[in-house]
């Protein structure tokens, strides 16, 4: 982004205040544009023909310093690439990487039909949502056209998903791109020897490709020679050495990559980055083995500028971990993430139903909330406004007590005597300390609960009802 | 809108004042006009502007093919055939030549302090090795500056048996009642740089055991291993000053890191011992750059402990609970570190095994049906000690107190191959695409 300063936006807003963009004022708007939280289009009168000229500047000044790309499409295409920040505490990272898993192209239907559901199907819950896997990479086994643009083929039948074509064969990568030309893959990869077909591939289909080299120099040149060519959809891979000198080497190369194009503006290299984990595969024998190293490099790459990646391991304890961390590098450092206070019920509670306190801290809430609720637990969840905040810091910080936990259920006119039959609260295990005090204030009878919330459906076996 | 046309002339005004040698004896003679069709300069244009002489150059070769003028002839370059020419674009017969360059360009300008912990028999101890944190000019493994040492790792040992996730428990199910022979386990069998002995029997609300008991057990732990060791508290505020300045004293002159010093207990006294005993303070805060600047300026103004005495402990979340918190925290510390705030500026130190409490690393399966299978938990745990750790140690952190001998092994591996003392075999990545993995 070329403007850090909602005053520089301002300048090329309509500055009619007409709150059309959901902001009172245009300068608001522009202090949105700015953190990214709004986009150009939400402001109608700019969009006039009067104003073309100012919107395009301010499209231009607002452009991410890493080129933006989309892979695929419909609601699965991923965007990738799009950072304007070298530490996520300058701003936030945006678009988290599109992490692919392979497929070869010599497995019989039913193995790669498996395999593709499987990279489909994983899903791991955090945070009111799940984390999910999004994309699949065809590699070209077999080296035979045909085989390749069957299992293309049937890959896209099989998902929805984006997809990486592999081959370093034009001819191949032709007969993988019209199988599913309509569904917008990535062109894997153009290099020294073969880029003049692979151009003409992505020319002709109009499709985001992966140039690859490891020497930088020629890396950029052909960069700079696609983009000559007209080619905007351009992903960068210096090259993923699993180990020795040589990954040391590849994980500067990122770093270098990534510095000059946020820090440097240097245009030619400010494109998305591709890493590729599973090159550990080719050095570690072991299965296990070499799904740790593999989850290892993707966190490396993750934490230090991969836009995307490939990787081949589908054992849960890589994946979990490689999910988690992806969401630990992108999310927003600027908003602490929350819940509405409230008193809410989980799935159909009686009167005989056990009423829960935990707090308003997005990750605490739907921790609980999930836990209860895929164990069919029907209860009242009470979410106490502790500023986002889990359950041992708040209690640690006072945003968690007995007043507290009072307020929010007088707030949501939640009244014991009609709602329940027992006049008993249960609070977390960590804020044991509150038990004396919650009693005094409120009247009820509080029990505690176990300091883990997964472990509440076991406690409920125990203690409840209340004797 | 109508297509705005310049005049090569132009473009060569354009660039004037740029350094385009590249250009010499390229002469364009006539004035042809460019059409550049759409509104103001084309991107590649405006592009151009900005780029590095060949480049421009290279560009400009284009633009005159495009109109049929004779670069090719002019500069010698070869005539193969080129790809098919896409409407309005030009043909390319060869890369067009570029050389990549990154400049260093952050703005470092302060080292990392250097801080030694243990001593030899030569500075009045009876270590046989000791280990140097910190030094740092860049963030860690950058090609800016050498890292002067790498990340170092100390293994936990407790002094009573504690309840641990199974998978780290068989490991030291044979040795859990001697925190002596634990500590030579880790040393011995799991290569551990370090020795952590953690004197959790003292607290009062678990086995209230005296500082003398604390002591010995330092003692011991002494005796049996020639590594330098970190001397921990029970976490009690109210009893680790006491608890620290015995086993300080009954370590005098090792150069111990003693953990810790922290805003919410008498950290003076802490700093006390350590400076009449010559040891290291760690100074610990809780997920806080100011508390962390506060309690480091206290130690330093107040107390008088000198600034290669000081190890700083940020706080370490696990993967998923907060490590976002971690992270960006000890990046934050170690930025400001390395652009001139003296009071950020000491090694970092992560009690990464609190990885273990996230409950992906203990649970037997997930607690929500949604989610797709877990698998063996006994993978699951290591792994997340390696990811919390390893996503630190990116951040800056130098010293990792870790339980899990495998955890320990891959972090390590990984932590010395950025720092460049690891060689491998050669092999060739660029297949990749093409080479089958055994299922
Ligand atoms: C991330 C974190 C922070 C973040 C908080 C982010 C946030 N939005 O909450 C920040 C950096 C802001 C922070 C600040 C502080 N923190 Co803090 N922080 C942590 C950390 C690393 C993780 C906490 C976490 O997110 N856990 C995950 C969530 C999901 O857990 P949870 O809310 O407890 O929910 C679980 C259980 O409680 C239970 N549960 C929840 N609801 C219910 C309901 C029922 C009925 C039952 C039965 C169970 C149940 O199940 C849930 C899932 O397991 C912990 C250390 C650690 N590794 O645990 C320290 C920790 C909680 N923090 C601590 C402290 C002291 C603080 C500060 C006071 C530090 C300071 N001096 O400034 C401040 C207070 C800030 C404030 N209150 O305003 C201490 C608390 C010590 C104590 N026991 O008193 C801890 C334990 C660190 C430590 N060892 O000292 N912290
Ligand atoms: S919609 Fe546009 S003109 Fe109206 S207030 Fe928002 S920024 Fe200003």
């Amino acid at each position: 982004m070329r403007v850090k300063s909602p005053l520089e936006v301002y300048r090329f807003l309509p500055q009619i205040n007409c709150a059309e963009c959901g902001e009172t004022t245009c300068m608001a708007f522009a202090a949105r544009l700015i953190d990214r939280s709004k986009k150009l289009e939400d402001c109608p009168p700019l969009l006039k023909d009067e104003f073309k000229s100012k919107y395009l500047e301010l499209a231009r000044l607002l452009a991410p310093e890493i080129r933006e790309i989309v892979i695929g499409t419909g609601e699965h295409a991923k965007k990738v690439g799009g950072d304007d920040v070298l530490y996520r505490h300058q701003l936030t990272f945006f678009n988290p990487p599109l992490l692919a898993y392979d497929v070869e192209d010599t497995l019989d239907d039913k193995a790669l039909v498996e395999r593709v559901k499987k990279i489909h199907d994983f899903k791991k819950f955090y945070v009111g949502r799940f984390l999910k896997l999004n994309g699949v990479a065809v590699r070209a086994i077999s080296g035979d056209r045909t085989k390749f643009a069957a299992a293309v083929k049937k890959v896209a039948e099989t998902t929805p998903l984006p997809i990486i074509l592999c081959s370093l064969d034009p001819a191949i990568l032709r007969a993988g791109v019209e199988a599913v030309k309509d569904r917008k893959p990535l062109i894997y990869a153009a290099n020294e020897t073969n880029w003049k077909e692979v151009a003409a591939l992505a020319l002709e289909f109009n499709l985001p490709v992966v140039l690859f080299s490891e020497n930088l120099d020629t890396l950029k040149s052909l960069a700079v020679s696609f983009a000559e060519m007209g080619i905007k959809e351009i992903v960068l891979d210096p090259g993923t050495y699993p180990a020795g000198k040589k990954l040391r080497e590849s994980f500067q190369r990122f770093l270098n990559l990534r510095r000059a194009g946020i820090k440097e503006g240097q245009k030619d290299v400010a494109l998305p980055l591709m890493a590729v984990p599973m090159t550990a595969w080719f050095v570690e024998n072991d299965p296990v083995n070499a799904s740790y190293w593999e989850t290892v490099l993707a966190s490396v790459f993750i934490v230090r500028y991969a836009d995307i990646m490939i990787l081949h391991s589908l054992e849960p304890y890589a994946l979990l971990p490689e999910l988690h961390l992806r969401d630990t590098i992108y999310t927003d450092p600027r908003t602490p993430v929350k819940v509405n206070p409230g008193v809410f019920e989980v799935g159909a509670p009686t009167k005989d139903s056990p009423v829960i306190v935990t707090t308003n801290f997005a990750l605490t809430y739907y921790t609980v909330e999930s836990d209860l609720s895929s164990n069919k637990v029907n209860c009242y969840l009470a979410a106490v406004d502790t500023d986002g905040i889990g359950v041992e810091a708040a209690v640690a910080g006072g945003q968690l007590t007995a007043a507290k936990i009072k307020d929010t259920f007088s707030k949501a006119g939640f009244d014991f005597k009609e709602k329940t039959s027992h006049s008993t609260l249960i609070i977390p295990g960590l804020a044991a300390r509150l038990q004396g005090d919650a009693e005094d204030a409120t009247g009820l009878k509080v029990k505690v609960g176990p300091p883990d919330s997964g472990r509440i459906p076991g406690w409920l076996e125990k203690n409840w009802p209340p004797k | 809108m109508a297509a705005k046309k310049i005049k090569l002339s132009e473009l060569g005004e354009m660039f004037k004042g740029l350094d385009v040698e590249a250009l010499e004896g390229v002469k364009i003679e006539g004035d042809i006009e460019i059409d550049l069709g759409g509104a103001g300069l084309s991107p590649q244009v405006a592009q151009a502007l900005g780029h590095e002489t060949t480049q421009i150059a290279a560009h400009l070769i284009n633009i005159a093919r495009i109109l049929g003028y004779p670069a090719d002839k002019v500069l010698g370059i070869g005539g193969a055939p080129g790809i098919p020419a896409q409407a309005g674009r030009p043909v390319l017969r060869e890369l067009i030549p570029a050389k990549f360059q990154a400049n260093r360009f952050e703005d470092w300008k302060s080292q990392i302090q250097e801080v030694t912990i243990g001593a030899t028999s030569a500075d009045g101890g009876t270590r046989k090795s000791t280990v140097t944190l910190g030094g740092e000019r860049a963030l860690p493994f950058y090609p800016d500056a050498p890292m002067p040492h790498r990340p170092h790792i100390t293994m936990d040992v407790f002094d009573m048996p504690i309840g641990m996730a199974k998978a780290v428990k068989s490991h030291y199910e044979d040795i859990i009642n001697s925190p002596a022979e634990w500590a030579k386990k880790v040393v011995r069998d799991f290569g551990a740089d370090m020795v952590t002995i953690h004197l959790i029997s003292t607290d009062p609300n678990i086995k209230n055991t005296s500082a003398r008991d604390a002591a010995k057990t330092v003692e011991d732990v002494l005796q049996a291993v020639d590594v330098p060791i970190v001397i921990g508290g029970s976490g009690n505020p109210e009893k680790d000053p006491e608890v620290l300045e015995a086993a300080a004293k009954a370590a005098a002159g090792e150069r111990c890191l003693l953990a810790s010093a922290s805003l919410n207990l008498d950290y003076a006294r802490i700093a006390k011992a350590a400076n009449e005993f010559n040891h290291v303070v760690l100074s610990w805060t809780q997920l806080e750059i100011n508390a962390q600047k506060e309690l480091n300026r206290k130690l330093m103004k107040q107390c008088n402990v000198k600034r290669e005495n000081i190890v700083m402990d940020p706080t370490t979340a696990a993967l998923g609970y907060g490590l976002d918190y971690a992270y960006t925290n000890m990046e934050r510390i170690r930025l400001a570190g390395l652009t001139g705030d003296q009071e950020l500026s000491f090694p970092m130190s992560s009690g990464t095994t609190n990885a273990w409490g996230a409950r992906e690393a203990w649970m037997t399966s997930s607690p929500i049906k949604e989610d797709s299978d877990w698998g063996a938990r006994e993978y699951r745990g290591p792994i997340w000690e390696i990811v919390t750790g390893l996503t630190l140690a990116l951040a800056g952190n130098d010293l990792f107190m870790m339980m899990h001998p495998g955890a320990v092994a891959v972090l390590r591996e990984i932590t010395q191959t950025l720092f460049g003392s690891i060689e491998s075999e050669a092999i060739d990545i660029s297949g990749w695409t093409a080479r089958g993995i055994k299922p």
